[in-house]
């Protein structure tokens, strides 16, 4: 019962690492079909921006430095999202190979710029005091970071389901994606909504970056580590809906604790792969399909 | 390995075409001898080779100021190896048949190790590789100049067990070094009564550590054998802090964490846990305080030294020491002329073993302070013998087998 309960806490917690990092993709992957392999180097970024606080302006409060990095590396994936789909992508649509060269390309000089930059060595985050502990609950051991992690989650969720849903530019953001020609001949400006969601996506990849820093290396390797889990999430959940991708990464994530707590964590990995080649056998358009002209690829 | 092998063998073919007949490296031309200096200064592993590229650079400038080798000065050609064994071959191909390099300083990770070998040994080349390694290996065309298993992790289970941590859990990356090291783990702790509760590995740079961290933490070991590598040591540190451990409760020794690594996992993650090397930045000697000033001046006042980094310093001073006493840059007469060399060197006096292509090495085990450095807490007392087939050790016997057993037999016969 113990082992059981602990191995669903580590799916959970495993599951919102693969949600965070996979959100941003639902937006430029999975509504604006661009493969764009530079995102986990948002996620890099996102990661160093704590880094660059503490050492830097809040030196002196290394506590905080993790809180103001949240919009900070928001806005600062999210400019060099901008910069990326106004400059290189917003000349390519309805190229998705073209764009998967691209932007790895632009990845590989993400990657070397952060090695000038910060060097090649891994850099630490210090984790704030109210977030250093653990709870024990039935025998399972919950960290204040994990359980921050999930929090930081919630909230982003909720986030997005309020721009989504609630707010005009949600609105006006999914109409171009279902229906392009439609929403341009009502008047929208498909070009600028391409570059807002194109800046969310970016954004919500830089807020991964803080997350998994508390948890994880930071380094220019940050991003590759992550990039691969991102894409699963969202092809498995089903392109563009973030239900489906919360329901890709809930079960991604059990389904490797589990295999990996009874074999051993290489075999959980293959585990997850396994599944997904099954799956994708089964269900090629991903938990939930979405039926539309505006997005045939 | 087996692009390495695929590599390896057309090596040999180009090699046989362009060169009928002879020595095609140590080429010396005018007053230069070209060397080859091949490390990852890309990819994952850039992150520790940067630094040991620099230490060879930092010798090889040191030689040239002070005259050269042989009267000539020593030209180094920097490769990168990209992180890709298969590139390490490639390109330690190129340095030794095109650009007729007289000896290679390179690699790091077994893979790369075991990628270049066939290809050094096809084209009757030299390598010096600077990295600890899991033993089983001795190949007339390489000298090792980090530690084999004798020389860390044994002396690093004679301590465990002399401190009473005889409870052990094994976690390591999933390749060759850590699955060879835990398999002689695994036959020491039978013969010395150490219990192994459990064995796991992660994918290389794998960051999904919490299950393991759970078995771990489940199994309640006294100490836990670590010989992750790369980024999984940061979630793995990360976890254990978070969950609550520190090292008065499960107390751990790492193999692959040096000064160079510290940093990057966070010193607050690290703090009081043990590592295994044969240098740290705080050995004392006049020698290693000049080195590690050198090494500061050359590249950065936050720049540490580790033992790597002093085992590539190393590695071209014994080249050096070697060419001289050969009066030759040829591979045959330099590799002969090498065995028993004494060399004063920041870690201590180093000799070259006589035959096995070793080098005696002090064990040292070290405790991770609050600036981030390494303080000793127990050496060996004097120099240990490399032994990479672990022949000295009953339970190790059966271990060597195959290939390596071939090559530590023809090293013993070659000593008569």
């Amino acid at each position: 019962m113990e082992t059981t309960l602990s191995n669903l806490y580590i799916g959970v917690t495993l599951a919102s690492i693969l949600l965070l990092v996979g959100l941003g993709l639902t937006f430029t992957f999975g509504q604006m079909g661009v493969i764009n392999m530079a995102h986990g180097e948002f996620i890099m970024a996102g990661a160093y921006v704590p880094y660059v606080l503490q050492t830097s302006v809040l030196s002196g409060a290394r506590g905080g430095a993790v809180l103001v990095a949240f919009p900070l590396a928001f806005l600062v994936a999210g400019v060099m999202g901008l910069v990326l789909e106004r400059v290189l992508l917003r000349r390519m649509y309805g190229r998705p190979l073209d764009t998967l060269l691209v932007t790895f390309g632009v990845s590989l000089m993400l990657q070397q710029a952060a090695k000038d930059l910060f060097s090649a060595n891994n850099k630490d985050v210090v984790t704030p005091t109210y977030l250093r502990g653990q709870w024990d609950l039935f025998g399972v051991t919950l960290t204040h970071t994990r359980l921050f992690v999930l929090l930081v989650v919630v909230l982003t969720m909720v986030g997005v389901w309020v721009f989504m849903s609630r707010l005009a530019a949600g609105r006006r953001m999914r109409a171009v994606m279902q229906n392009r020609e439609l929403a341009a001949v009502s008047g929208l400006p498909t070009s600028r909504v391409d570059a807002t969601t194109f800046f969310l996506g970016s954004g919500l990849a830089g807020i991964a970056g803080v997350a998994v820093s508390l948890i994880g290396p930071i380094g220019t390797a940050t991003g590759t580590a992550y990039i691969l889990s991102a894409f699963l999430v969202v092809i498995v959940g089903g392109l563009g809906k973030l239900r489906g991708v919360v329901l890709a990464a809930l079960l991604l994530g059990t389904l490797n604790a589990f295999v990996e707590h009874a074999t051993s964590s290489t075999l959980g990995r293959a585990a997850v792969f396994a599944f997904v080649i099954l799956f994708l056998q089964f269900r090629p358009n991903g938990i939930v399909s979405f039926r539309t002209r505006g997005l045939a690829v | 390995m087996a692009a390495g092998l695929i590599l390896g063998a057309c090596g040999g073919g180009d090699d046989d075409a362009a060169t009928p007949a002879g020595d095609v490296s140590g080429e010396v031309t005018g007053d230069t001898v070209k060397v080859g200096v091949l490390q990852s200064l890309s990819g994952t592993m850039s992150i520790s080779e940067v630094a040991v590229k620099n230490s060879e650079l930092l010798a090889i400038k040191e030689i040239n100021a002070a005259g050269g080798v042989l009267g000539k000065k020593i030209k180094p050609i920097v490769e990168d190896g990209e992180s890709k064994p298969e590139v390490f071959a490639q390109k330690i191909e190129k340095l030794i048949t095109s650009d007729k390099v007289a000896v290679v300083f390179g690699g790091w990770t077994s893979a790369s190790r075991k990628a270049m070998k066939p290809v050094v040994e096809g084209a009757n080349g030299l390598l010096f590789y600077p990295v600890q390694y899991e033993g089983l290996e001795v190949s007339p065309n390489i000298f090792y100049t980090g530690a084999t298993t004798n020389q860390q992790i044994v002396p690093a289970l004679d301590y465990m067990k002399e401190q009473g941590l005889t409870r052990v859990y094994l976690v390591g990356s999933d390749y060759v070094f850590p699955r060879t090291a835990n398999k002689e783990i695994k036959a020491y702790a039978k013969a010395n009564g150490l219990e192994i509760l459990g064995e796991d590995y992660l994918q290389l740079g794998d960051t999904n550590v919490q299950g393991i961290v759970q078995k771990v933490l489940a199994a309640k070991p006294q100490v836990v054998f670590n010989t992750l590598n790369g980024d999984s040591n940061v979630s793995f540190f990360k976890e254990l802090k978070a969950k609550g451990n520190t090292p008065d409760k499960i107390q751990t020794v790492s193999v692959s964490i040096a000064e160079e690594e510290v940093g990057g996992v966070g010193v607050d993650n690290l703090l009081g846990h043990l590592v295994a090397w044969n240098y740290y930045q705080t050995t004392g000697g006049e020698k290693n305080a000049k080195f590690v000033e050198a090494f500061k001046a050359e590249y950065g006042a936050e720049k540490n030294t580790a033992d790597p980094i002093e085992a590539g310093y190393n590695s071209v001073y014994i080249w050096k020491a070697a060419v001289e006493k050969a009066g030759s840059f040829d591979v045959k007469k330099v590799t002969a002329a090498a065995g028993g060399l004494e060399l004063d060197t920041p870690e201590g006096l180093l000799t070259v073993h006589p035959t096995n292509h070793h080098v005696f090495k002090t064990a040292r085990i070290g405790k991770i302070n609050a600036q981030g450095l390494i303080d000793e807490v127990w050496n060996s007392g004097k120099p240990v013998a490399p032994d990479p087939c672990l022949d000295t050790y009953t339970w190790a016997a059966g271990l060597a087998t195959g290939e390596a057993r071939a090559e530590c037999d023809a090293a013993a016969k070659a000593a008569g």
